[in-house]
């Protein structure tokens, strides 16, 4: 029963990164990327890890793509479609490279990577392991990562306050 | 493999909360327009039937025979999914709310939840993430200014809204202990608890409102400036489906609410009378709604720069704030 639904989801999650770089709209590919995430996360839920699916629904399908969405609807279709006429080699460069680390990803987990469940941890991906997980074992990536997310955060609004005044205020 | 367990009655039991849930939305814009009737001195809509009982079934039929256009000028796969979109979360939203104890029927006990997960609480938010799309997705593929605008309007309002609220989600989770709404709804509190809880239920309301797209905070609509925000290009039955959806998020939202600050479906003798907890919460819901429009009624819609002021500068530290004095709370007195 349970491959059945992992063959599903996994079709899914296929359909939909392909869907991502094949689409010329950047809306229809940031929704292919949505389908994609929400198909991940019920391959979380197969696992058992229902935290991960919870965090990812509302980390990435609740946040990440809602911003693309957003980015692209602020400045517009032509103008991504315009700097991508622009760009293409350095684009082609950097796709390029993209290619090459995820194909060697993906040659490293298909041979040699530990494969499955973690073994006599069935709970690996509920609120309490990961919260105990994030609290003793990677204590410090946990700390590193809060505080650049700060950083970013602080640069994000410097650079908003500098370029514009006050925001949202109609001229009334 | 146990069919009866697995599937049949999952599919008899979301079968019937749909059902009851799809008529009770149908009632509430009844309600809705009865009460507002009442608040501004008017009687409302009386004609259809006695009382006017008729009028959504009047609604529903009208809007059922209404001709489907499909305007040239939109993306057409988008336009036809955004009205799903925000069918769907609205719907699914109701999946954790628990109806009442388990009931005992044809000899198996029979929980009256669709699903008790014990991270009901972050499914609860992060379905309330998800809901953003529809409304995006309608004003971008509407390909019109005015859309346009209220989609950007609206989903910024729901991204600001959405942090204070999952602050005060979280602080729920630190004084319960646990994220399993039906632990929420069954453990016992002491009393200073409950207040804590009611002292912070007005500022999650608020939240609750924006996240709704409820007035004051409901800029979708905006009739004066943006003619009907996100809506302007949908006709006929894909009108019809953002109209339910917006009912059908106050029920559920009300249902939400309810079960997390209110008990759910507690009240005297429900041990005895399993069923009687479906009741309770549907009087509890009821109250919630009748809030809803009260405010509707008595609170004119703010002004787009102050509705994130407030959110942000306002509702935010304050959600800190009591998060803060519950982490505090729990450390020392529980």
């Amino acid at each position: 029963m349970e491959w059945l639904f992992f063959a599903l989801f996994a079709l899914v999650a296929l359909v939909g990164s392909a869907g991502v770089v094949l689409s010329r709209n950047a809306v229809h590919s940031a929704l292919f990327l949505l389908l994609n995430f929400v198909a991940i996360a019920l391959l979380y839920i197969l696992l058992g890890a229902q935290f991960l699916a919870m965090a990812q629904i509302m980390v990435y399908a609740g946040a990440v793509v809602v911003l693309f969405i957003f980015v692209v609807m602020l400045i517009g279709n032509d103008t991504i479609d315009d700097f991508v006429a622009r760009e293409r080699p350095v684009l082609r460069v950097i796709a390029g490279i993209l290619v090459a680390v995820f194909a060697a990803a993906l040659v490293y987990v298909s041979f040699w990577a530990p494969n499955g469940r973690p073994n006599g941890a069935p709970t690996f991906g509920a609120v309490e392991s990961v919260g105990e997980l994030l609290f003793t074992r990677y204590l410090l990536p946990f700390e590193l990562a809060s505080v650049i997310l700060l950083a970013a955060m602080i640069g994000a609004i410097i650079l908003a306050a500098r370029t514009k005044p006050p925001v949202g205020r109609p001229e009334d | 493999m146990d069919w009866m367990g697995l599937l049949v009655i999952p599919v008899v039991k979301g079968a019937i909360i749909l059902l009851l849930l799809l008529t009770a939305t149908a009632y509430l814009t009844l309600f809705e327009r009865k009460l507002l009737g009442r608040f501004q001195v008017r009687l409302g809509p009386n004609r259809a039937g006695p009382y006017g009982l008729l009028q959504p079934l009047a609604d529903a039929v009208k809007l059922f025979f209404k001709e489907e256009v499909v305007p040239h000028h939109v993306d057409k796969p988008v336009y036809l999914l955004a009205p799903l979109l925000t069918l769907v979360p609205a719907l699914a939203l109701f999946a954790v709310v628990p109806l009442g104890p388990s009931v005992h029927l044809f000899g198996r006990e029979i929980p009256l939840s669709m699903g008790d997960v014990n991270v009901a609480v972050l499914y609860i938010l992060a379905i309330g993430s998800v809901g953003t799309y529809g409304v995006m997705l309608a004003g971008w593929a509407s390909n019109n200014n005015y859309s346009l605008l209220g989609a950007m309007r609206t989903s910024a309002q729901m991204i600001s809204y959405e942090l204070p609220m999952g602050l005060f989600v979280v602080s729920l989770i630190l004084l319960s202990g646990t994220m399993s709404v039906t632990q929420i709804v069954e453990q016992g509190r002491p009393w200073w608890a409950w207040l804590w809880l009611w002292l912070g239920f007005p500022f999650f309301f608020i939240t609750v409102l924006a996240e709704t797209n409820r007035s004051p905070f409901d800029f979708p609509e905006t009739e004066n400036e943006l003619i009907a925000g996100y809506q302007i290009e949908y006709g006929g039955f894909k009108f019809a489906i953002f109209y339910v959806s917006e009912y059908l998020h106050m029920i559920t939202t009300g249902g939400v609410v309810a079960t997390l600050f209110f008990g759910g479906w507690k009240g005297p003798f429900v041990d005895r009378f399993p069923l009687l907890g479906v009741v309770y919460l549907a009087l509890k819901i009821l109250a919630i709604l009748f809030l809803f429009i009260w405010v509707r009624a008595s609170v004119p819609r703010v002004r787009y720069d102050q509705l994130m002021r407030f959110g942000w500068k306002v509702l935010l530290p304050l959600s800190l704030l009591y998060l803060g004095i519950t982490a505090l709370l729990v450390v020392f007195l529980l």
